[in-house]
Parts: structure tokens; C-alpha cells; sequence
């Protein structure tokens, strides 16, 4: 397996045969995009040979329109393709991130690389098998029927000497067959020919943990980030924005860079950058450089009245997606209502490093090597900045320092792009870190409401959720329009946000309710280092936690046992055991809440239980908590996370996958919220967006993989990050009897709030 | 400005000419194409541009290049290779620990010199060791097993 594009193992072969280059960054100009070379059929979804290549040593090339960010998908869909195509997974090699030689399956997106991207590859790799062995029935003189396969070898059943592999069958042609697509690209992109894929219990790869062969090149140093791209004659490039947010450059005097070698001011509008031949120098100069910026304006409200703000705010759209029976009627003629409202901050994606791009801009092609996680975005985001039709532009993904949605990666392809335009070089930009944190697309803030009505004798009749915030889509999803990118404003191009937001997902039955939102309008149109984007989960750990919360309020409030009270109303089944998998798991036993043995010392124990679903996939989880009452310290301790996302591919791969959304979205709930003042956004760096450390990360994440081999696989990249807000708020009450509805719960909040108690 | 300073990076002899106040990672990057070492904040608050100086974990994107002439530069790329690994680079594979993988060299530098000076460090040691080293990925269950299991003491 590979992240690059391809192996040592490529060859090339002419007439009608696979043409492949050898794809180094940097050392290739040719083979642009849906240019058929060598008779290979067009890169569309509809052809076989867009997803499947068999080479003559029987080796096996995937090409796979997701993208994998370091959770090893890429190994997933391999041992599908393994399992389908009868071949040893160390057989096939899967090609991702390259416009030029994959379909837009949606790059990384909404955790559907398995879900969506793998349902297209496996439909692809057992229409593969399917005309192989239609092949191979005249040679072998056997029907259909009488042939297996086993790693690629096809024989005859009870006649093992009569046999053909797929390497003779096919090896290093195209198989020039059609399959049948729904004419979508992104996400929704669904292909399948004739063959009908194999049946779970005869998956021998799929549900092995085989290990990511690219860990071995990251740990030993020798991984090609896209931070490592070097373009001969290249320049390096950093960007300048503006000081206070919303201004734009009046005077520029290049004198103050004239004693830095090569160095030079590149500007077209409100865009500033500066390129030098060393990315020292380039630095230098970006430092050096002296702009005058048009008066400062003061875009945003001050910090401590955000949510005052969003209460106030006019409102740009609404919806309530969930409304059942009569809520407004059940709340008035209730026993008794409960109310409560919780916050949540901007966050940032804050990347472990400042996103990175090389463009290199010619006046027919331009070739761009990029982080973004959707590249093929990228690419027509690149072609429309430029003015090059998307076919004459070839995006190559090389993994970049980090993503977690729409993060600073698709500005800095961009930025690139224009300059190498500009400069008619190739140019490498990376930002700085001020720029990564401070003018990454923010995860939105929002108030979350929850109204909850009930009887005499504690059954809920009502329930009502609403929230009210910034859309989490100021910027798209991806990078394929100029106006979703700072390039693209800065140069002319107006923002459109798009209007949309989230509600609850869970499956509580509530004879009346109620779930909906309004959104309000950005802080600043055009140019906002707050402007709103993806952050992973869009908007999942926010609703969660207002909404996980405020069940465990409702339970407190009658006296039931959280998960008691979670399965009273949660009548699905697979909902009901992943919650029940959880608590038995944790050893859950029921007592009153808050905790009476919480601890008489310095430290108060508590437990807090949280169950959210996302897009099928299914998470319970229970955190146990240490509160010190001294210094306001919550520390999670240990998580219980149940965790159903159908059919299994990769064990071990998904536990890892599970960890990694249970810390950072520890680190999101505890210590993280964008600081801005009326001018700017002030969290530019790891001391003014603190993350978490190690000495915070928990004693230990117990995960329980609930199995479900008979139904579709789905994500796993983000659900687990939606629960664990909830979990540790409900824990800190259950430790504290203090009950905090404001992230990020920081020491100085929890301490304020014990003070008060 | 520009002088010629020697360097000794990962065991080789070599020079570089700069100016000694630009930072020891644009040396090490541009001048010697050396690129494991990454560019995560430029104010030392990450770890992601760390490297060993004399067996000390070094942040170089705030190590001016002219203060460590003639020292020995250990990168993540020196620290082991497939047929001679670090105990670190086999644990940390063992475990599957990187996803990006952007911050390894903040983590395995620094745990690489934790465990030459105290090489069976507790839970508390290494994570005080491993303080202020920065992950986005949320990897560090599986750091801290990598550790352990480095150290011979698997959790």
C-alpha cells in the first residue's frame, strides 16, 4: 500500500495497453486530467477502468475519489477491493488524491469514506471479477459456474491444474466495459455494474485488522507531506492579512524589504503576498514589509456579549426538521417545565501545521499539489480563480499537516495558484502559524435551547430544542468556487453563505416534538478570519452537548437514572443496545445523582453518560471524572465508548479512528474557544488557542465494538466526537452537583461555578 | 551576512551558508532538503520541528543556525531506520500510533530522550516529559502506549 499516487511498481506500456506514469511531484507535466492517453477510456464513473486496473504481475490498482487523513481508510477500502476481487490484499494498491487519475467521490467528507466511497469500489472490484472470469471460462473450457478464484489465480473446481490468472487474463489492458452510474459526483456518487457482491459471511479480508503501511514511512521520517513539495524553480510565498479584520492594504512600500535577496511584493487588489527564491527570505520580507491598511473597523461585537449578540441577531433562515404532535399545547398544559440554555464558542481547526500549497500555473495547464482533503474541489475551485477549464487542471493531493474539514488547506491552494499566475512560477505558499489558527474557516458559536414539559408523574409530554447561530457554512464545504476562499474575496469574488445548521440526532420518542434552528448573519461579509466553516462533525459536539445535557437535566429532574431514563424513551433497538453495551460495559449501576461518594477531599469524582447517533452510525459513551476543587481542574479519567457502525472492516483501525475523536473532542470541550476583540481574532497561536496535552489525555478509552456484519457499513471518522461533550458535562455534575452549560469548561469557569454553589 | 557554518546532521559532516540567525529548521530544510523536520508554529509552543543537539530535544525553528556549529543534529529520520530501528519507530508502528503523523518528531525525539536518561519511565514521567508537545490528531492513548511498550513495560 501507498500514499503515493504510485508505486516502484509502475510501468508503461503503449497501444491500448495502461499507460501510467511515474507521478513524483515535480517531475511530471504531462498526462493532464480526463485526457484519454494510450486508449484508455475516459476517467469517468462510468467506465470500469476509472476504479480497477489488473497490471500483468496480477497486482491489483484501486483508484479511490475518497481521501484518507491518517485513519487508514485507504487500507479499508483495500481489503474490500481484496475481498471482492479474490486476491491477497498485499495485491492491491489504492491510488487516491490524484484529479488526474480518480473520480470526485467527495475527497474526505462527512465520514462516508467507507459508507458512500467503498460501496462504488466494491461494486466496481466484483464487476471486475465477474468479467475475469467470464474470460477466463473459454480459455479454461469450464462454465462460469465450475471456476474459483483464489488470490487472482482462476482454476477449475476439483481440477486445480486447470487454471489462468488474472494477470493473463488481463493483465495491463483496459477492460473497456461500462457500468451504470447515477450521473453524481461527490459524495452521492454511486457506480455498480452487473455482478452482485459477495455476502458478509464470505468476507475473509474485510474484518482483519491489517495494519496502515504508511505509518512505517511517517515514523522513520521519510513521508512526502505536501509541506515537502519542491517544484524546480519554485518560489516561496507567505501571505499578508490585514491587522484588524475587514481592511484592506492603501499603501504598500517595498523599500522596507529592498535588502532582502530576490525578495518582492505581489499584489492584485486587496491580495498581499511576498515571494522570494528562499522561504527564509520570504519570511523575512512577509515580517519586514510595510503596509499601511484602510482605518481599522471594528467587525465584531466585543467577546463577553457574543451570546447577548446571537440572541439579539436578525435571522437569515429557519427550520424545524423534527416536529411531531403538538409541543406549544403539551408545554402549556405540562405539570411542569424545564428550561435551560447552553453555549458554545467559535473553535478552530488549528492544524498541526499551517496549511501548505504548490501551483505551478502555465498558460494552458496547471498542475497544484495540495493538503485539502478534497482535491478534486481544489482543482476546479483552481481552474475558475485562474480562468483554465477544470480538464487543463491536475490536482494531486499529498497528505498535509492535518485537516478536520474545511481547514486553512483549501485557501492556501488558491493562494498558490494566483500566485504562480502572478509570478508565472511555481510558487510554494505556507502560512505562518498567526494565519492558520486565526484565519482558518471557525467552527460556528451558538446558543442551544432546551424546554422540556412534564406530567404529574414525571413522563415527558414536551419537547423542544432550538438553536440559534452563525450557519456552519460562511465558506463551503470545499474550495470549488473562488468565493468559499480568501484568494477569491480578496479578488473580487462576493460570499454567499449558505444557510444551513443541525438539529438532535438521536432516537428519543417524545409523544410531542419539536427540534429546529435559526441562523443569524456573519459577523463580517467578506474576508472574515470568523467566517464559518466545517469543523469535524459540523456542529455535532455543539448540539450534542446541549442536547445530552439537557436529557440528564430532564432525568435529575425526575429522579430517573440517566440510562434508565435514556432507554424509557429510546425504543429502537439498535439504539437501545449500544446505550445498554455502554453501561454494562462501564459496570453502570444505578444511584442517586449527583454523587453522594463523590470524595470529601480536594478531588470529586463523578460519572456522566451521553448517547448520539450520526448518519447511522451509533455511540454511547460513559465518562468518569476527577474535579479538584482547588485548582478547577476536570480531568476525564476514563471513557466507556459503545460504538455501532454496522459491518466492521478494520478493527483495530477503528479503535484508533474512535480515540482519536474522543481527544479532540475532549480537547474541544475543555480547552478550546477562538478569543477575538471588536477589531481581530486574537487566537492566533498554541498559547492563545491552547489544545490539549498529554497530561490531560485520560488513563484509558475502553471502546466496545458492537458488531453488526448484516448491515452497511457506515462512518466512523466523526460520530464518536458528537458524544463526548455531553459525557463529560454530565460528569462534572455528577462530581459537582454544579452543572456547567458553557464550553469550553476551562478551570476558571468550573472554580467560578463551585464558588457559587 | 551569510557565513559558512558546519553542521553534523543524523552522522554526516556538512556546511551550510547563512545567515546564523536564520532558525536551524530552514537550514535543515531548504539548505540540506532535510524535510522531517516540519514547520508547526515557529515559536517553539508545538514540537513538530524538533530535533536532538547533543541528545537534547531542540526546537529548531527558534535554534538560530549559527549557535549550533559543529554540534551533533539528530532528526527523526537519524534516529533509526527499517533495518536499524529505534525502539520507538518499532513501538509506534506496533501500535499504529500516527494518523497525520505532521507531529512525530516532537514526540518521538523528546520520548527518545526520556528513555536513554530514565529507561523505564512511569505514566506520570513520561507525561510530564512529554509536556508541551502538541497533537491535533488526538493520538495520545496511542503515544503513551508506544512508550511503554518502548520502554519494555507495555501498558
Amino acid at each position: 500500500m501507498s500514499h503515493a499516487p504510485f508505486s516502484r511498481r509502475d510501468f508503461l506500456k503503449a497501444g491500448g495497453a495502461l499507460v501510467i506514469s511515474v507521478m513524483v511531484p515535480g517531475a511530471v507535466r504531462a498526462a493532464f486530467g480526463q485526457t484519454p492517453v494510450g486508449g484508455k477510456p475516459p476517467l469517468t464513473p462510468d467506465e470500469l477502468d476509472s476504479w480497477i486496473a489488473v497490471l500483468p504481475d496480477g497486482n491489483v490498482r484501486a483508484f479511490f475519489g475518497k481521501m484518507d487523513m491518517g485513519q487508514g481508510v485507504d487500507v479499508a477500502i483495500g481489503q474490500i477491493v481484496a475481498d471482492e476481487l479474490d486476491v491477497a490484499f498485499e495485491r492491491v494498491n489504492v491510488v487516491m488524491g490524484d484529479t488526474a487519475f480518480t473520480c470526485n467521490q467527495g475527497g474526505a467528507s462527512g465520514s462516508t469514506a467507507i459508507q458512500n466511497g467503498g460501496v462504488t469500489l466494491r461494486y466496481a472490484a466484483a464487476e471486475a471479477r465477474r468479467v475475469l472470469l467470464e474470460r477466463a471460462s473459454p480459455k479454461l473450457g469450464a462454465p462460469v459456474e465450475t471456476l474459483t478464484v483464489r488470490d487472482g489465480v482462476v482454476s477449475v473446481i476439483g481440477a486445480p491444474d486447470r487454471k489462468v490468472t488474472y494477470g493473463d487474463l488481463i493483465g495491463g489492458q483496459y477492460f473497456q466495459l461500462k457500468l451504470e452510474w447515477n450521473k453524481r459526483y461527490g459524495n452521492p456518487l454511486l457506480a455498480k455494474g452487473q455482478a452482485v457482491p459477495k455476502k458478509p459471511s464470505e468476507y475473509t479480508v474485510v474484518g482483519q485488522s491489517i495494519p496502515q503501511g504508511v505509518v512505517a514511512d511517517k515514523v522513520y521520517g521519510k513521508l512526502q507531506y505536501v509541506t515537502d513539495v519542491k517544484v524546480d524553480g519554485m518560489l516561496h510565498a507567505r501571505v499578508l492579512r490585514s491587522p484588524t479584520a475587514g481592511c484592506g492594504p492603501v499603501t504598500i512600500d517595498e523599500s522596507s524589504i529592498s535588502g532582502i535577496p530576490g525578495a518582492r511584493v505581489i499584489r492584485e487588489k486587496e491580495f498581499v503576498a511576498v515571494v522570494a527564491e528562499r522561504e527564509w527570505d520570504a519570511v523575512r520580507a512577509a515580517r519586514a514589509l510595510k503596509v499601511t491598511w484602510a482605518p481599522p473597523c471594528t467587525p465584531f461585537p466585543a467577546m463577553e456579549g457574543l451570546y447577548d449578540h446571537i440572541r439579539q441577531a436578525s435571522v437569515t433562515g429557519r427550520q424545524a426538521p423534527v416536529n411531531k404532535g403538538d409541543v406549544e399545547a403539551a408545554l402549556k398544559s405540562a405539570h411542569r417545565v424545564i428550561e435551560a440554555e447552553y453555549q458554545w464558542p467559535f473553535q478552530s481547526h488549528a492544524s498541526m501545521g499551517p496549511a501548505c500549497a504548490v501551483a505551478d500555473v502555465r498558460a494552458d495547464h496547471a498542475t497544484v499539489w495540495t493538503g485539502s482533503q478534497k482535491p478534486h474541489f481544489a482543482r476546479d475551485g483552481v481552474a475558475k480563480l485562474i480562468g483554465l477549464p477544470p480538464e487543463k487542471v491536475r490536482a494531486t493531493w499529498v497528505p498535509g499537516p492535518g485537516s478536520y474539514g474545511r481547514n486553512d488547506a483549501g485557501d492556501a491552494a488558491l493562494d498558490a495558484a494566483l500566485l504562480s499566475k502572478l509570478t508565472g512560477k511555481p510558487v510554494r505558499v505556507q502560512y505562518m502559524r498567526d494565519e492558520a489558527t486565526g484565519w482558518d474557516p471557525k467552527g460556528p458559536a451558538g446558543i442551544y435551547r432546551g424546554r422540556a414539559g412534564l406530567d404529574a408523574q414525571g413522563n415527558v409530554v414536551a419537547y423542544d430544542f432550538f438553536a440559534k447561530g452563525f450557519t456552519r457554512q460562511d465558506v463551503a464545504t470545499n474550495e470549488s468556487d473562488p468565493k468559499d476562499t480568501l484568494a477569491g474575496q480578496l479578488t473580487g469574488y462576493p460570499p454567499k453563505p449558505t444557510v444551513i445548521f443541525q438539529v438532535p440526532a438521536e432516537a428519543y420518542e417524545f409523544a410531542n416534538k419539536r427540534c429546529g434552528w435559526e441562523c443569524i448573519p456573519p459577523l463580517l461579509e467578506r474576508a472574515s478570519p470568523l467566517r464559518t466553516g466545517h469543523l469535524r462533525d459540523p456542529l455535532g459536539p455543539e448540539t450534542h452537548f446541549a442536547s445530552e445535557s439537557f436529557i440528564d437535566e430532564i432525568a435529575q429532574a425526575v429522579g430517573a437514572d440517566p440510562v434508565a431514563f435514556r432507554l424509557k424513551y429510546v425504543k429502537n433497538p439498535r439504539h437501545a443496545a449500544v446505550i445498554q453495551a455502554a453501561a454494562d460495559r462501564a459496570g453502570w449501576s444505578k444511584r442517586p445523582y449527583p454523587n453522594p461518594r463523590r470524595g470529601k477531599g480536594n478531588v470529586m469524582i463523578g460519572r456522566g453518560f451521553s448517547y448520539t447517533e450520526r448518519n447511522g452510525t451509533i455511540v454511547a459513551m460513559v465518562a468518569e471524572v476527577e474535579v479538584d476543587r482547588r485548582s478547577g481542574r476536570v480531568w476525564a479519567k476514563r471513557f466507556t465508548v459503545a460504538h455501532d457502525c454496522g459491518l466492521i472492516i478494520n478493527p483495530r483501525g477503528l479503535e484508533l479512528t474512535i480515540e482519536g475523536n474522543v481527544v479532540m473532542a475532549l480537547s474541544r470541550t475543555l480547552f478550546e474557544e477562538v478569543r477575538f476583540d471588536r477589531e481581530q481574532v486574537l487566537s492566533v497561536d498554541w498559547t492563545s488557542y491552547p489544545i490539549l496535552e498529554i497530561q490531560d489525555a485520560p488513563e484509558q478509552i475502553d471502546i466496545v465494538l458492537v458488531s453488526r456484519p448484516d448491515l452497511a457499513a457506515t462512518g466512523a471518522g466523526e460520530p464518536a466526537t458528537r458524544t463526548v461533550p455531553a459525557a463529560i458535562a454530565n460528569a462534572l455534575f455528577d462530581a459537582t452537583g454544579v452543572r456547567i452549560r458553557r464550553v469550553p469548561i476551562t478551570p476558571e469557569r468550573v472554580k467560578t461555578a463551585l464558588a457559587r454553589a | 551576512m551569510s557565513e559558512r557554518i558546519r553542521l553534523v546532521v543524523d552522522g554526516k559532516s556538512t556546511e551550510v551558508s547563512a545567515d546564523p540567525a536564520m532558525p536551524l529548521l530552514y537550514a535543515l530544510r531548504s539548505e540540506l532538503g532535510l524535510d522531517n523536520p516540519k514547520f508547526g508554529c515557529g515559536l517553539a509552543q508545538c514540537g513538530a520541528c524538533t530535533v536532538q543537539v547533543d541528545g537534547r530535544p531542540t526546537r529548531s525553528c527558534v535554534t538560530p543556525v549559527g549557535g549550533v556549529k559543529g554540534k551533533k543534529i539528530t532528526t527523526l529520520n537519524g534516529l533509526g531506520s527499517p533495518a536499524r530501528p529505534h525502539p520507538l519507530q518499532t513501538a509506534y508502528i506496533a501500535e499504529q500510533v500516527p494518523q497525520c503523523g505532521y507531529c512525530l518528531s516532537g514526540w518521538m525525539l523528546t520520548a527518545a530522550a526520556l528513555l536513554r536518561d530514565t529507561p523505564k519511565p512511569s505514566d506520570r514521567q513520561i507525561r510530564q516529559a512529554l509536556a508541551g508537545v502538541k497533537c491535533r490528531c488526538g493520538t495520545h492513548m496511542a503515544i503513551l502506549r508506544a512508550v511503554k511498550r518502548a520502554a519494555g513495560s507495555k501498558a
